[in-house]
């Protein structure tokens, strides 16, 4: 039995302690959003945040989370599509095949959130995760254009 | 062809054939209605259904898995429908349905950069037709003549008396209209909506976790499985003990599957994939374990000797010009295995009864996976259905290559009526690829003492792609994709340097592991060999790399235009900055014309790619902004090959089991990209591709330019760039 609380809810979930948070938001939660890339935390395609900080989700046994840390995954970032990552990635049209999206987008919205105006060389440094189809270029455009956008509604 | 007569065994080579890159023709694009379709009503055509809110579903029998194919054959078809584009959305139709009606979508088989170029004719005729049966409808209406109505934004007008209709309203009636015989399309110069940089339809559920992959489908009272395969080629399983894990969380069943593999079912897949971790398997690793990347490359330096080749293209006499007193400039080249490495594992999740199957599955070709989904299942093809589901990259990995679908399957027979679906590790996807395959390359090139080239034998010694899936190969040893890019002529890819005496030559040598087509094929290697070795022979000849290029291409105008373009964004004639190289390449290939400058730095050993500009003219582009999206990724993909890819072979197996031992480029290496497009009308070339193989040798050749130093062997990371 593992106490979770995802995207705000806190939940009582039937399964092994061993089994990794990821599969357990995949096939417990029923939160597909958060995807299966490598299993070894290299790819970041299973990056959700626990506590505001990028959290690659795939290696890390479901009894390490505590009950009252806040899981936010893909599904929980905003209601409706609103962060203002995931406003960026629309304006910019940044998916390509998409897969590794979530967890780019998951990754981002902690960078821009822990480093308001991050540099080049701090998307470079943070943004680790591997995307097949080639979008880096556009996830860089995007991710400054958030930062930009929500440092504009902070001031605003 | 009708489905009474046609044959699952004649299925089975046809969808082969189309899937071998050869398409079958189209057939009969409005079968539907003749044949009194059960179809629902408000299906005008077979490519465009109308609901009463005017909403317009447009089918797209081509896959979408990144490369923005569902927005691209969408304008196409609602560029001639004139409807609201704002109101379209899109499906995909069955490859059951279309066996069912006579194959009225055409081919499923989405790779080779042909989704657009092979279809824009058909789909835009059912746009345009079903354009003429609405407005034939509102006509009808209205008891005057059609051509006094016209058609736009999905409203119809009668010009004389004002009166509008909107496509939703008469729709129904459209439906029973006869198929119109005489379809004219549009000009590409008077689009609207094809041509134009429009946002793709699918982006919004990718961004909150709501688009469905292959692994994500769930289905009432679902099964999950893991499986493994013998990780040597050619083994097979000799025993396991299914007793040490069957009492473990969520099992089912062990099963094997075929010779070669075993899978545990369980509730979760975790739970599968735990129990096959803990399940004692012995393998019968068969007759390859002596194989080695180094025996491998063995067998290829044989056959770049040997005497026995076939000929891809030969102009004037090569051999003689290089055996006389011309200076002779010699180089080897050779390309490694890379898996595709697609970032959703593979799988497919299947459901059986004795008298239906039915797959849902991530897949470059439904009819394929229908084919595999017959046969492992043992019914009839009628029996079978294919639902394909969105794809987590292809790159080649899942066209011709369907054996997670024959495996689905067969895990799902072994529990009738509940659905089994199956997700490889990544360590199975890394360890059962269908590999780019391997060639190494030998070039002797004359030059005459004004710089000229006299002569040029190009031997590709390595593996073939078809081999495997081709009957004719087998017996001929000829396999016309080993020489993409290489053609004398042709609207495919053309070898654009004129020499007088050209010889370009095979010798098949195939290692025990399997081969695939990979994106970009065998374009990567080819265009890294010749564009290099070009390179080369510039400065053997002591002539600019440009200049040296200009005098080659002067027959080939397409090609010279786009090398031009590149040279000019990148300031080829001014100097770059401090520390800054250029190299440049360009190639023809999939039917288009490329060309990339690259700017790089080397310091302390360690290579920076800054810059890189690339042009591309495919004749016509239906959506500019998803063309640049192509060409920009299709580096990444290239570069990754490039700079690090490849699966070494040991023991019989691929040593690369996952992405820490795979390296692939992520966004540090990334460099900026500016893409030029440059369509000159007139062709329909292929757009997802063909970009892929001038990045690395414009790479290369800047290597060259900063270091001195010629790679040769691939990946660069196996080469030192240091003093």
């Amino acid at each position: 039995m593992a106490r979770l609380t995802i995207n705000g809810e806190t939940r009582d979930i039937e399964v092994d302690p061993e089994t990794p948070l990821l599969w357990v938001l995949r096939e417990q939660a029923g939160l597909t959003g958060t995807k299966f890339g490598c299993g070894i935390a290299q790819c970041g395609a299973c990056t959700v945040h626990i506590d505001g900080v990028a959290t690659r989700s795939c290696a890390l046994p479901v009894s390490a989370v505590e009950p009252g840390q806040q899981i936010v995954t893909i599904e929980g970032l905003s209601e409706d599509g609103s962060h203002p990552v995931q406003q960026a990635w629309l304006a910019l049209d940044v998916p390509q095949c998409g897969y590794c999206q979530a967890g780019m987008i998951m990754a981002a919205a902690a960078l821009i959130n822990s480093t308001p105006s991050p540099s080049d060389d701090d998307i470079s440094a943070e943004i680790t995760n591997i995307c097949r189809c080639g979008t880096y270029n556009r996830v860089r455009a995007a991710i400054k254009l958030a930062a930009e956008t929500a440092s504009a509604s902070q001031k605003g | 062809m009708t489905v009474a007569t046609l044959s699952r065994r004649k299925f089975l080579i046809g969808t082969a054939a189309t899937a071998g890159g050869l398409s079958l023709g189209f057939h009969v694009p409005f079968a539907a209605q003749a044949e009194g379709s059960s179809a629902v009503l408000p299906e005008i055509n077979a490519w465009v259904l109308i609901r009463p809110d005017d909403t317009v579903v447009i089918r797209i029998a081509r896959s979408e898995m990144g490369q923005g194919t569902l927005t691209g054959l969408a304008q196409l078809v609602a560029e001639e429908l004139e409807c609201d584009w704002s109101k379209v959305t899109t499906e995909y139709p069955t490859p059951g349905d279309s066996l069912r009606r006579n194959r009225i979508w055409g081919s499923f088989s989405t790779g080779g950069s042909r989704g657009i170029r092979e279809s824009h004719q058909y789909v835009r005729e059912g746009g345009a037709a079903a354009r003429q049966m609405l407005i034939s409808a509102a006509a009808d209406l209205w008891e005057v003549p059609a051509d006094e109505c016209s058609a736009a934004n999905s409203v119809i007008t009668h010009a004389s008396s004002g009166r509008t209709v909107t496509y939703g309203a008469v729709a129904s009636l459209a439906a029973q209209m006869p198929m119109p015989t005489n379809i004219a399309l549009k000009a590409p110069r008077e689009w609207k909506i094809a041509g134009k940089p429009l946002p793709r339809l699918d982006t919004r559920d990718k961004l909150i976790g709501k688009q469905i992959y292959g692994v994500d489908l769930t289905l009432p009272g679902m099964l999950n499985a893991s499986i493994r395969a013998c990780p040597v080629f050619g083994g097979k399983v000799a025993s396991f003990d299914a007793t040490a894990v069957s009492g473990m969380p969520g099992v089912r069943k062990v099963v094997q599957v075929d010779d070669t593999a075993v899978a545990v079912v369980a509730d979760t897949w975790w739970q599968a994939h735990s129990a096959l971790n803990a399940l004692p398997i012995v393998w019968d690793e068969g007759p390859n374990t002596n194989v080695t990347s180094e025996t491998i490359a063995e067998m290829l330096r044989e056959g770049l000797d040997a005497e026995d080749a076939v000929v891809g293209t030969a102009i004037g006499n090569a051999r003689a010009a290089l055996d006389g007193d011309a200076r002779v400039v010699t180089a080897t080249y050779s390309f490694p295995y890379q898996a595709h490495a697609t970032m959703e594992p593979m799988n497919a999740t299947a459901r059986y009864t004795t008298d239906k199957c039915e797959v849902w599955v991530p897949t470059q070709n439904g009819e394929m996976s229908l084919a595999a989904a017959a046969e492992a299942s043992g019914l009839q093809i009628e029996q079978c259905e294919v639902y394909k589901l969105h794809l987590g990259g292809g790159f080649g990995r899942r066209g011709n290559y369907q054996e997670y679908v024959r495996q689905a399957v067969k895990l799902a027979k072994e529990f009738p009526g509940t659905p089994v679906k199956l997700i490889w590790s990544r360590e199975e996807d890394m360890l059962h690829g269908a590999y780019h395959p391997v060639t190494q390359c030998r070039f002797r090139a004359a030059l005459d003492a004004g710089g000229n080239v006299t002569a040029f034998h190009m031997r590709i010694s390595g593996q073939s792609i078809l081999w495997p899936l081709r009957a004719e190969v087998r017996e001929t040893g000829r396999d016309p994709v080993v020489f993409q890019g290489l053609s004398d002529g042709g609207t495919e890819g053309a070898f654009g340097y004129t020499i007088p005496n050209l010889l370009i030559d095979h010798a098949m040598r195939n290692p025990p592991v399997p081969p695939g087509f990979w994106r970009g094929v065998n374009l990567n290697q080819n265009a890294l060999y010749v564009e290099c070795f070009i390179d080369e022979l510039a400065h053997e000849a002591g002539i600019d790399p440009l200049e040296f290029r200009r005098k080659l291409l002067g027959d080939h105008s397409k090609h010279l235009a786009v090398l031009e373009a590149v040279a000019e964004r990148v300031g080829w004639e001014k100097p770059a900055g401090d520390g800054i190289h250029r190299g440049l390449a360009q190639i023809m290939g999939f039917g288009s014309y490329v060309a990339a400058a690259a700017e790089v730095s080397v310091t302390d050993g360690q290579l920076k790619i800054h810059r890189i500009v690339a042009a591309t003219d495919p004749g016509h582009i239906v959506n500019p902004a998803q063309a640049e999206r192509q060409v920009e990724g299709s580096f990444v993909y290239g570069l990754s090959a490039c700079l690090y890819g490849e699966c070494t072979i040991n023991g019989g197996r691929v040593e690369q089991e996952n992405f820490d031992t795979y390296e692939v480029m992520r966004m540090d290496q990334m460099p900026a990209v500016e893409t030029i497009l440059m369509p000159s009308g007139n062709f329909w070339g292929g757009v997802g591709e063909p970009t892929i193989a001038v990045a690395g040798p414009a790479v290369l050749n800047a290597v060259f330019a900063a270091t001195g130093k010629r790679i040769r062997q691939l990946p660069v990371k196996n080469n030192s760039l240091g003093a």
